[in-house]
């Protein structure tokens, strides 16, 4: 028993070694949609606070961010956020591209079905109440008519 | 107390390990053959055939939709996605292959997510991907007769549009909820 506990404990521990990437950035590419739509102060917070940690190149990670197993969770999330919708890299895109991930960000936010309710434990400031999801979605719908 | 810490270290790691997603490939005979039933095919023009086996797919996804039937509808989603890839581009019209790209790479989008998703999911991106199909057939034309139909009522009153291969109203976007919502507003001929 003492034996296994101890080598669960070294394996707990050896997991924290295994390298793996970090979804981080210094510049803001020209790319990015806050950095080319001008939206309001206001719209830009809330999109940056409720979606850039896993929809852009840059992630603002929790302090348990790069704790195995935790950052390999974080990590998948990441992956397939970033893959379904990357504001950094929204201008390359296709017009026709950027309308339907425009019109998919409407019906998620309205559905509340993003952010995911996952990452609201853990960041409950992201969390967007009524009136925000109203501002968002209008200005979202004036970007799309 | 130790154990205890360390039971739950391993039970995360167990956990961690069982994430390996499982790739779902949806493309299956009994779409197509649903869709073959609708089809009728009498055009030699090329862009008309090239077309064949899209319109095929998104209409075994109608069809699908009509019926409720959300495991029809994503294997004939994985379908449309691997008919939109094998459709050749370059035969076509050397300005109109950039529009015609982006319409494809789009249309497989919602095609992809057809097949991974609830049917209300599904019927959000076959709403979306009738206009991307109805865009396709402006240029590249189409094999069949098609309607392109409309109901007020989808997603609260902001209304949503489909094409059928028939007249009659079979509303895709409702099911049986609301099967005769909808009124033809154009008929795309060949």
């Amino acid at each position: 028993m003492k034996k296994a506990a101890i080598i669960i404990l070294i394996l707990s521990i050896g997991i924290q070694f295994i390298p793996m990437p970090k979804n981080q950035s210094n510049e803001v590419p020209k790319t990015d949609f806050l950095q080319t739509i001008e939206a309001p102060v206001n719209i830009q917070q809330m999109i940056k606070a409720s979606c850039y940690d896993c929809h852009s190149n840059n992630t603002n990670y929790p302090w348990y961010g790069r704790v195995r197993p935790f950052a390999w969770l974080l990590q998948q999330h990441i992956d397939e956020g970033k893959d379904e919708l990357n504001f950094s890299t929204f201008q390359e895109y296709s017009g026709r591209m950027q309308r339907e991930k425009i019109r998919s960000m409407i019906s998620q936010i309205s559905d509340g079905k993003m952010p995911l309710k996952e990452y609201l434990w853990m960041h409950p400031e992201a969390e967007l109440t009524n009136d925000e999801k109203e501002q968002l979605i209008k200005y979202l719908e004036k970007l799309n008519p | 107390m130790k154990t205890t810490l360390l039971t739950i270290g391993l039970a995360l790691t167990i956990i961690s390990c069982n994430n390996s997603k499982t790739e779902q490939k949806a493309a299956d005979n009994t779409a197509e053959t649903a869709a073959k039933a609708e089809n009728t095919a009498t055009n030699d023009q090329e862009g008309g055939k090239a077309i064949t086996p899209v319109l095929d797919a998104y209409l075994a996804v109608k069809n699908a939709l009509v019926n409720d039937n959300q495991e029809e509808a994503a294997k004939a989603g994985g379908t449309l996605a691997t008919a939109l890839e094998g459709l050749d581009i370059s035969q076509f019209d050397a300005d109109k292959q950039t529009e015609l790209q982006e319409i494809v790479e789009v249309a497989k989008n919602h095609g992809e997510h057809i097949s991974e998703s609830e049917i209300g999911h599904q019927r959000e991106h076959f709403e979306a991907l009738s206009q991307d199909i109805k865009d396709l057939t402006a240029i590249v034309g189409t094999d069949r007769t098609l309607y392109y139909q409309y109901c007020p009522m989808y997603n609260d009153n902001k209304g949503g549009m489909w094409l059928s291969a028939s007249e009659e109203i079979k509303n895709p976007l409702f099911g049986a909820k609301m099967m005769k919502c909808g009124k033809v507003q154009e008929v795309i001929s060949l």
